[in-house]
């Protein structure tokens, strides 16, 4: 299931430094620890970055450049899921 | 339908259901008996004389809380349904298309229903200017999406009553539209940063707006574990001081500071708010304590707005987009807005 060795995965929470987005940093990395994934986490906190994503709300969750969720903190069961899409 | 950020087990969807049509009996059962069981408690207690200033304050303080975050937890888990049908995106669509008047009406109320934290105003400003809505009309948004928000209406219905929860949001609503009006009058597109209107954004995400109905119970109660679980200590901090100033400080204490024949106490009040930064949950118990006290509606509701609605960390976050006359000219036009209602209100009762 963890897919080791292929292509790097990158994740990126893009929020000013809420604690949502904190929150969601944590739980990113939890979720990736869990699936023993090889993956960059990035968090992206200025705006112009995060704009160029074109999203409205914070904490935004990019997974190899496609916006998986926005404005809400998912749980890390479900990042994990969401992470396993994005591998398929 | 592969995209979709959410998905769910079926075998959770009965559950989904299941645990609403449930935890609601449950739910009236406590608050009809919450009464008669606080007051059996106090009386129980010992050294707690009926009409000492101790017991009103205790039994004021363990009716309340109780009965605020139970009025709570239901008002957020529907807010948070009603909420999954309008996403940020689909609100950007509804007022791009808008002419200035409809689009501030139109963007008053959806800032109410539409998903807002204040650290979002940023991105959110982005979206819109990207999207053609006027200036205004995205200010009208602005102002209405933190001022009025489910939060404020539940404590102001519980602690004072419909007929202030239905004045604060109807006056709350009309200065965001009064208001946004006037800053698009006032032709202030130069002073946004030049970069807003630069940017090429990204098609970011679709948002799934047909989702099943399982699907929003779920949102509801995610927003119940986060609301509730972030505004809970606001809630018991502000009601404790707010029956500490019910049980212990005098009648007409407050009349002579924020009463009505003081004209002086609706724009030190504004001034006092704006930048004190409160949550609403914090602020309505101690405001409400005011209230009795002497202090007048329409200070109190200027000392309200003023804080929940202009906040100096939201004017900080939003001086990234914005030049600074642009600041001064958006909490100026709102702070008038204030004022004018609270010396309407003071006139009026």
């Amino acid at each position: 299931m963890t897919e080791k060795g292929k292509t790097q995965m990158t994740i990126k929470v893009l929020g000013p430094g809420c604690m949502n987005c904190k929150t969601l940093e944590r739980r990113t990395r939890e979720a990736v620890e869990q699936l023993s994934l090889d993956a960059i986490i990035q968090k992206v906190e200025d705006y112009q970055g995060m704009s160029l994503y074109g999203i409205m709300s914070t904490p935004g969750h990019v997974i190899d450049g496609k916006v998986v969720s926005q404005g809400r903190v998912p749980t890390v069961e479900t990042i994990k899921e969401l992470i396993q899409q994005s591998r398929q | 339908m592969n995209t979709r950020a959410w998905s769910f087990a079926p075998v959770s969807e009965k559950r989904t259901y299941a645990l609403p049509l449930l935890l609601l009996p449950v739910w009236v059962v406590i608050y009809v008996f919450l009464q008669p069981a606080v007051d059996a408690v106090v009386h129980s207690l010992p050294g707690m004389m009926p009409g000492s200033m101790l017991t009103e304050a205790v039994r004021f303080f363990l009716y309340e809380v109780p009965k605020v975050l139970l009025l709570l937890t239901l008002i957020v888990f529907l807010v948070g349904i009603v909420r999954s049908y309008f996403s940020p995106e689909r609100t950007r669509r509804i007022l791009g298309k808008r002419s200035t008047f409809t689009g501030n009406i139109l963007a008053s109320l959806l800032g109410v229903v539409t998903p807002f934290c204040s650290c979002s105003a940023v991105p959110l400003f982005i979206g819109f200017v990207e999207a053609g809505v006027p200036l205004g009309v995205t200010f009208s948004f602005l102002i209405a999406a933190p001022m009025i928000n489910e939060i404020a209406l539940v404590l102001l219905f519980g602690l004072f009553g419909w007929k202030t929860a239905l004045l604060y949001a109807g006056t709350g609503l009309l200065i965001a539209i009064t208001a946004g009006y006037v800053i698009g009058r006032l032709k202030v597109e130069r002073f946004v940063e030049d970069w807003v209107y630069a940017i090429r954004p990204g098609s970011g995400m679709v948002p799934d707006e047909a989702m099943p109905f399982a699907q929003r119970i779920e949102h509801g109660f995610e927003s119940v574990r986060d609301i509730v679980g972030k505004v809970w200590l606001y809630v018991v901090v502000g009601i404790a001081v707010g029956a500490g100033i019910h049980g212990f400080v005098p009648e007409n204490f407050m009349a002579s500071i924020m009463g009505k024949s003081a004209w002086w106490s609706v724009p030190i009040s504004v001034l006092i708010g704006v930048p004190l930064y409160s949550n609403a949950a914090g602020i309505i118990p101690i405001v409400q304590a005011l209230l009795e006290k002497g202090a007048s509606l329409g200070t109190v509701l200027a000392f309200m707005m003023s804080v929940i609605g202009l906040s100096f960390p939201e004017t900080i976050i939003l001086k990234k987009v914005l030049k600074l006359p642009l600041i001064f000219i958006f909490v100026g036009v709102v702070a008038t807005g204030i004022l004018i209602v609270g010396y309407v209100f003071n006139f009026i009762y």
